[in-house]
C-alpha cells in the first residue's frame, strides 16, 4: 500500500505539489488523474524516494522507499518511456537494471517476453518507436516481479491493440493482489481500466473514490427527444409542456431537444398529451470526460486560448425551467439574459434583439477566463 | 552476491554495452600514442636545432608522452560520457530506484570507470614509451634509467586520475554539455594558459594537470615548484574534491 500524508513538494516559490493525502490499496488499479503539469510525475518521484518532499512523505508499506529493505524487488516503476540509452539494446538496458538489483539474466527474457519485444531484444533502442519504449518501460517495471507498481503515463504513444493490452496487464497485475498505480491524463482510460480514482490539478487533490462513485456522481443523465422534422409547432407545443412540467430544455444544434428534470415515461406521456409525435427519446449520460474536465477547470496548466471564446459562445447549456423563448430563423431556444426576470440589461430592454446577443450575455461567467 | 558486487556488475554491462563510451577509450589510447610518437620522431630529427639549454635538460621519456595533451581529452570524454548519460537518457532514475543508496551507485560507477581508465592510461603510457623511445633513435633512454619506470607509471596513473576527476565533475554539472562545455576548454586551453602565463603561473601550477603532469618527467627542469609525487598528490586531491562534491550533489539534490 502506498500511503502519501500531507505530501508538498515546492520548487523555489512554485508549488508543484501541495498537501496531498490518499492510499493505494493493494489488489486495485488505482488511476492517477490530472492535467499535464497537475505533479504527477512529481508525486510518482516522491514515492520511489527520487525526489525528496518539502513536507509531509510518502511511504509504501509503512517504509520510506529508501527503508525498504529490498526496494527493487518491492516496488517496479516505469517513469519515462524514454530513459534508456538509445546504443544499448533492449536486452542490454534490461540486464543492466536486473543486475543493479540482483535479478538472474534468465528474468530479463522473461519480461521481454511478456511484452513482445523479444524479436527486437538485441537491436538498439535508438530505433524504437515510443510504443516499443512503452513496452520496455513496463519490462523493466516488472523485472523484479514486485508487489507495488507505478506507471507514468503507460498507454502514451502505444497503438490501440497496445493499449488494450496494457488495460489487460494492469488489470491481471491487480487481480494477483499487487498494488497498481497508473498516472493519466485521460478520463476515458481510467474509467476502462481503473477501479479506483485519485485525481489531482494544480498539485491539489482533486477527488479520492471509486471509479464507479466517479461515474455516478458526475454523469447526470438527460434525455435526448426530437419532434419530427418540420413540425416546429408541435415542437414548441412539446417544449412548453415539458417546461410546464418542471423540465429544463435545451435545443441543440441538430434540432433536437436535451432534456433534464423530466423522466423517460413523462416526456412520453407529455408528448402522448400534446399529441406530438416523437422520433426519438433516448437516455443519455454526460461524458466522465466532461464531470473530469470541469473538476480540474481552474487548475489546468497549459490552457490554449481558444478556450476562452468557446467560454463566450452558448455551450450546450440546461436551460433553466420555464423560459423558453423561440428565437428567431435559427430555430433555437436562447438561454435567458443573465440578469433574470427582475432586471433585464439594456440591450435586452428593446425587442428584437438579435439572438447572438442573448447567447452571449448567457455566456457562463468563469473567473479563469479573466486570466 | 552481495548489493556492492552486483551494482559493480551493473556498472560493468553497462560501460561495455554502449559502444560510443568505449571508442573515447580506445581513442585516449590510439591519440596519445601516434602523437607522442610523432613528436618523438620529429624531435629526434631536429635535435640538433634546439638551444643547447634545451638539449640539457632533453627528457626523452616526458617528449614521449607529449600525446597526453590531447589524449587526455578523450579520457576526460570517456569520464563525462560515463555519468552524464545518465543524466541525458533519464535513466538515473530507474539506477536510482534500484540502488536507492546513492553513494553505492556512485563508488560503483566511479569504480568500475575508474579501474578501466587506468588500465587504458596504462596501456597507453606504456606504448607511448616504448614506441616513443623507438622514434627518438639515439636520443632515447629506457626503463631502466632512474625515474623512468615511475613517470611511465605516473602517465598511467595520470590518464586514470583525470578521468575520474571529470567523473565527479560530471556528477555536480549532470549534463554531457555543460560538462562537456566546462572541462574540454578548462583542459585543452585555459589550464596550459594558466600555467605559462607569468602573472598566473604561481596558481596554474597547482591545477590538477599541471601538477599531475609533473609525474610524467624524470628531468627536474627548476620550472616545478614540487617533486612528482607532490604533484600527483595535487592532483589526487582535486580528484577526492570533485569527486566528494559529486557525491554531495547526488546525496541532496532531486534526480
Amino acid at each position: 500500500m502506498i500511503e502519501a500524508t500531507g505530501l508538498t513538494k515546492s520548487y523555489g516559490s512554485k508549488t508543484a505539489v501541495y498537501n496531498l493525502n490518499f492510499r493505494v490499496q493493494p489488489g486495485k488499479v488505482t488511476g492517477f488523474l490530472g492535467p499535464n503539469g497537475a505533479g504527477k510525475s512529481t508525486t510518482m518521484r516522491m514515492i520511489l524516494g527520487l525526489d525528496a518532499p518539502t513536507n509531509g512523505s510518502v511511504t509504501i508499506g509503512g517504509h520510506q522507499y529508501h527503508q525498504l529493505p529490498n526496494a527493487p524487488r518491492l516496488v517496479g516503476a516505469l517513469l519515462d518511456a524514454n530513459a534508456k540509452h538509445g546504443g544499448r539494446s533492449a536486452r542490454a538496458h534490461l540486464l543492466c537494471l536486473a543486475q543493479l538489483s540482483g535479478i538472474p539474466a534468465r528474468r530479463v527474457d522473461e519480461v521481454l517476453d511478456v511484452v513482445g519485444l523479444t524479436q527486437v531484444a538485441r537491436k538498439r533502442s535508438k530505433g524504437f518507436s515510443l510504443g516499443m519504449g512503452q513496452r520496455l518501460g513496463i519490462a523493466a517495471a516488472l523485472l523484479g516481479d514486485p508487489q507495488v507498481l507505478l506507471f507514468d503515463e503507460p498507454v502514451n504513444g502505444l497503438d490501440p491493440e497496445g493499449i488494450r493490452w496494457v488495460r489487460e496487464l494492469m488489470r491481471r497485475l491487480a487481480s494477483e493482489g499487487r498494488t497498481v498505480f497508473v498516472s493519466s491524463h485521460l478520463m476515458s482510460e481510467m474509467a476502462q481500466t481503473a477501479d479506483h480514482l485519485i485525481v489531482i490539478g494544480r498539485g491539489q487533490l482533486m477527488a479520492d473514490l471509486p471509479v464507479r462513485a466517479f461515474i455516478e456522481q458526475n454523469s447526470t443523465g438527460f434525455a435526448r427527444v426530437r419532434t419530427p422534422d418540420g413540425d416546429e409547432a408541435g415542437r414548441e407545443k412539446l417544449v412548453r409542456a415539458l417546461a410546464e412540467a418542471g423540465g429544463q430544455v435545451l435545443a441543440e444544434p441538430e434540432g433536437t431537444l436535451k432534456v433534464t428534470g423530466v423522466e423517460l415515461p413523462r416526456i412520453s406521456e407529455l408528448a402522448h398529451a400534446a399529441d406530438v409525435r416523437l422520433w426519438e427519446l433516448s437516455p443519455h449520460h454526460a461524458s466522465l470526460e466532461e464531470a473530469y474536465m470541469r473538476m480540474t477547470q481552474g487548475a489546468v496548466d497549459y490552457r490554449s486560448s481558444d478556450d476562452q471564446r468557446s467560454g463566450l459562445q452558448a455551450p450546450p447549456q440546461q436551460v433553466p425551467g420555464g423560459w423558453q423563448q423561440p428565437a428567431g430563423p435559427q430555430g433555437g431556444y436562447a438561454p435567458p439574459p443573465l440578469g433574470g426576470y427582475g432586471a433585464p440589461p439594456p440591450a435586452h430592454a428593446a425587442p428584437p434583439h438579435p439572438p447572438h446577443a442573448s447567447h452571449q450575455a448567457a455566456a457562463p461567467y468563469r473567473p479563469e477566463d479573466a486570466r | 552476491m552481495s548489493p556492492m558486487s552486483r551494482v559493480l556488475l551493473s556498472e560493468w554491462t553497462k560501460i561495455r554495452t554502449v559502444r560510443a563510451t568505449l571508442w573515447t577509450l580506445v581513442s585516449a589510447l590510439v591519440v596519445t600514442v601516434a602523437l607522442g610518437v610523432l613528436i618523438s620522431a620529429l624531435l629526434n630529427n631536429t635535435f640538433d636545432d634546439l638551444a643547447r639549454e634545451d638539449r640539457l635538460t632533453f627528457d626523452p621519456t616526458f617528449i614521449s608522452f607529449s600525446g597526453t595533451q590531447l589524449g587526455q581529452l578523450a579520457m576526460i570524454a570517456f569520464g563525462i560520457l560515463v555519468v552524464a548519460n545518465e543524466y541525458s537518457t533519464g535513466m538515473i532514475r530507474s539506477s536510482l530506484s534500484a540502488v536507492p543508496v546513492r553513494g553505492r551507485l556512485l563508488v560503483a560507477k566511479l569504480a568500475v570507470a575508474t579501474a578501466l581508465a587506468l588500465a587504458v592510461g596504462m596501456v597507453t603510457a606504456f606504448a607511448s614509451f616504448l614506441l616513443g623511445q623507438l622514434a627518438l633513435g639515439d636520443h632515447r633512454t629506457d626503463l631502466s634509467e632512474p625515474g623512468v619506470l615511475r613517470a611511465v607509471f605516473g602517465t598511467g596513473l595520470y590518464m586514470g586520475l583525470i578521468a575520474l576527476f571529470a567523473m565527479g565533475l560530471t556528477w555536480v554539472l549532470r549534463s554531457p554539455l555543460l560538462s562537456f562545455g566546462v572541462q574540454i576548454p578548462f583542459f585543452f586551453m585555459i589550464s596550459n594558459i594558466l600555467a605559462n602565463v607569468p602573472a598566473t603561473e604561481k596558481i596554474g601550477d597547482y591545477l590538477p594537470d599541471q601538477a599531475g603532469s609533473r609525474a610524467m618527467a624524470v628531468v627536474d627542469t627548476g620550472g616545478w615548484p614540487y617533486g612528482p609525487w607532490t604533484g600527483l598528490l595535487i592532483m589526487l586531491a582535486w580528484v577526492a574534491a570533485a569527486v566528494l562534491a559529486g557525491w554531495l550533489v547526488l546525496r541532496h539534490r532531486d534526480a
